[in-house]
């Protein structure tokens, strides 16, 4: 069983670390780093509610060790909104629209979201998004309020973001 | 923590891992993506002693121009992949099996490799490999070999792969330009596996298939080359092919199987139909069903 001392930035903060090398990304950036916005449901790639950013791409932190995000700039949910406190867009259409009841499968829609409207250029934004929600179950919304957000995430063009 | 205790290694080359692999005798496992291989390790199907992470192995990664056809490195992630200017040139009916593959979020991480070697039955790589016609490239420290698709899988999650061995290259050979794409499937819910699927090319010439490649997945324990319904195709004129006999052909050579999802009747009975309006959709002839 090896250990591995690892370098990462979350969020702009530089971390090193030891840790085993079946230590999952997700829980070492909860369990180690604090950084509990990041949500563990399924731990096997089916919720999608781990979602983070690891160099800019959003993928499932349940499904990467944290080993093998040595070097890498990982972005969690706490890292949307300015320093400032100033929402993310995509936490302001969650928030506007009812995107979120309990809030479990939040912090992993964030994040895709963010990620797809900061990538996504010209038209299909909405239906871009839509699309990537299929990687996320939310047992509360039903769903609508999330689409909403969507469709206002995509109205107002926006294109920026974390 | 939810796996066993292994240990990890990085290699840098395909050299170093296939010396890794050998070394273990059997009792390490390649990581690429993760994304079938990480749920298997946290519920304990997969042990392995040692971990092989292959993704900084930079001659596994990215898709190149080869003579009379298209290399993968089996590291390119599958986002990657969707986005390849060459793959879409050139291989229109990967791209659009590919994209049916998971999600968003899992294409990201995941690779074509992993998805290849894996060799899942409901699966649309291993299916897109064999329909196309694609060749395998193996290598271990005993040396190199190539073994066309539809001899790499042996059943569900079997392939022909020695626990020693790594997959270098996925190769696929040119279709003619301007070939037609036929692709479709049924999932409970998009990215999901798929309960049924079919993907293959077409190549006309004055009228007349050509060239026929099509391949099924869930529809038996490995991804299965619809031969009769191949056959069948080339050489005959758009106008006089019948869908509905086609398909009937093209399920000759299934084996499709009860699971938790679905009967293996639904297989058949769905397939039949997805088989035809595929072909009749592709080809822009008309279909009784
Ligand atoms: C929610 C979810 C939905 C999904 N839906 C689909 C779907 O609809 N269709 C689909 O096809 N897949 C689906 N998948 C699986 C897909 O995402 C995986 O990417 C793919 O099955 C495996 O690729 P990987 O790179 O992640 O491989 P890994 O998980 O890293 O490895 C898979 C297996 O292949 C072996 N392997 C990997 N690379 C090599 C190599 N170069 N040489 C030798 N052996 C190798 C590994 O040892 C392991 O046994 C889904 C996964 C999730 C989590
Ligand atoms: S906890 Fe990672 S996908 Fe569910
Ligand atoms: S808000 Fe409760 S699971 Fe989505």
């Amino acid at each position: 069983m090896s250990e591995h001392v690892i370098d990462l930035t979350v969020n702009g903060h530089r971390h090193s670390a030891r840790v085993e090398a079946r230590t999952g990304l997700g829980e070492f950036l909860r369990d180690t780093l604090g950084y509990t916005g990041t949500h563990l449901a399924c731990e096997h790639g089916v919720c999608g509610a781990c979602t983070v950013m690891v160099d800019g791409v959003a993928m499932r932190s349940c499904l990467m060790l944290a080993v093998q995000a040595d070097g890498a700039q990982v972005t969690t949910v706490e890292g949307l909104a300015a320093p400032d406190g100033t929402l993310h867009p995509v936490q302001q259409a969650l928030k506007d629209n009812f995107g979120l009841q309990c809030g479990f499968c939040t912090p992993g829609v964030a994040m895709t979201l963010a990620a797809v409207t900061r990538d996504h250029a010209g038209e299909g934004l909405e239906h871009a998004l839509t699309s990537a929600m299929s990687g996320h179950l939310c047992r509360c919304t039903g769903y609508q309020g999330i689409r909403r957000a969507i469709r206002q995430l995509a109205g107002d063009g926006m294109r920026e973001g974390a | 923590m939810k796996p066993a205790p292994f240990d990890y290694v990085r290699p840098s080359s395909v050299e170093e891992a296939c010396r890794v692999l050998a070394e273990a005798g059997g009792g390490a496992t390649v990581i690429a993506g993760g994304q079938t291989l990480m749920p298997l390790l946290a519920l304990r199907m997969s042990q392995p002693f040692i971990l092989v992470d292959i993704n900084h192995i930079a001659a596994l990664k990215g898709v190149t121009r080869v003579a009379g056809g298209t290399r993968v490195g089996p590291a390119t992630r599958q986002a990657d992949a969707l986005r390849d200017e060459t793959l879409a040139r050139h291989l229109p009916a990967f791209v659009t099996a590919l994209g049916h593959v998971g999600h968003y979020q899992t294409r990201n991480r995941g690779t074509v490799g992993g998805s290849v070697a894996l060799g899942e039955p409901a699966a649309e790589m291993p299916a897109t490999a064999v329909a196309l016609g694609a060749r395998i490239e193996i290598a271990s420290v005993r040396g190199t070999r190539t073994v066309p698709a539809d001899e790499f899988y042996l059943g569900p999650y079997m392939t022909v792969l020695e626990p020693d061995e790594l997959v270098t290259g996925v190769v696929y050979p040119d279709w003619p330009d301007g070939h037609l794409v036929l692709f479709r499937e049924v999932a409970q819910r998009p990215g999901d596996f798929a309960l049924v699927g079919l993907v293959g090319a077409l190549a006309l010439e004055s009228g007349l298939i050509a060239r026929a490649g099509v391949g099924w997945f869930g529809m038996g324990p490995t991804p299965i080359r619809a031969r009769q319904a191949e056959d069948a195709l080339v050489g005959s004129a758009l106008d006089r092919i019948d869908p509905q006999a086609m398909a009937r052909l093209a399920l000759a050579d299934t084996a499709p199987f009860d699971d938790h999802h679905v009967s293996a009747e639904y297989r058949r009975t769905v397939g039949a139909r997805i088989f035809a309006r595929a072909l009749a959709e592709t080809l822009g002839i008309r279909s009784a069903a």
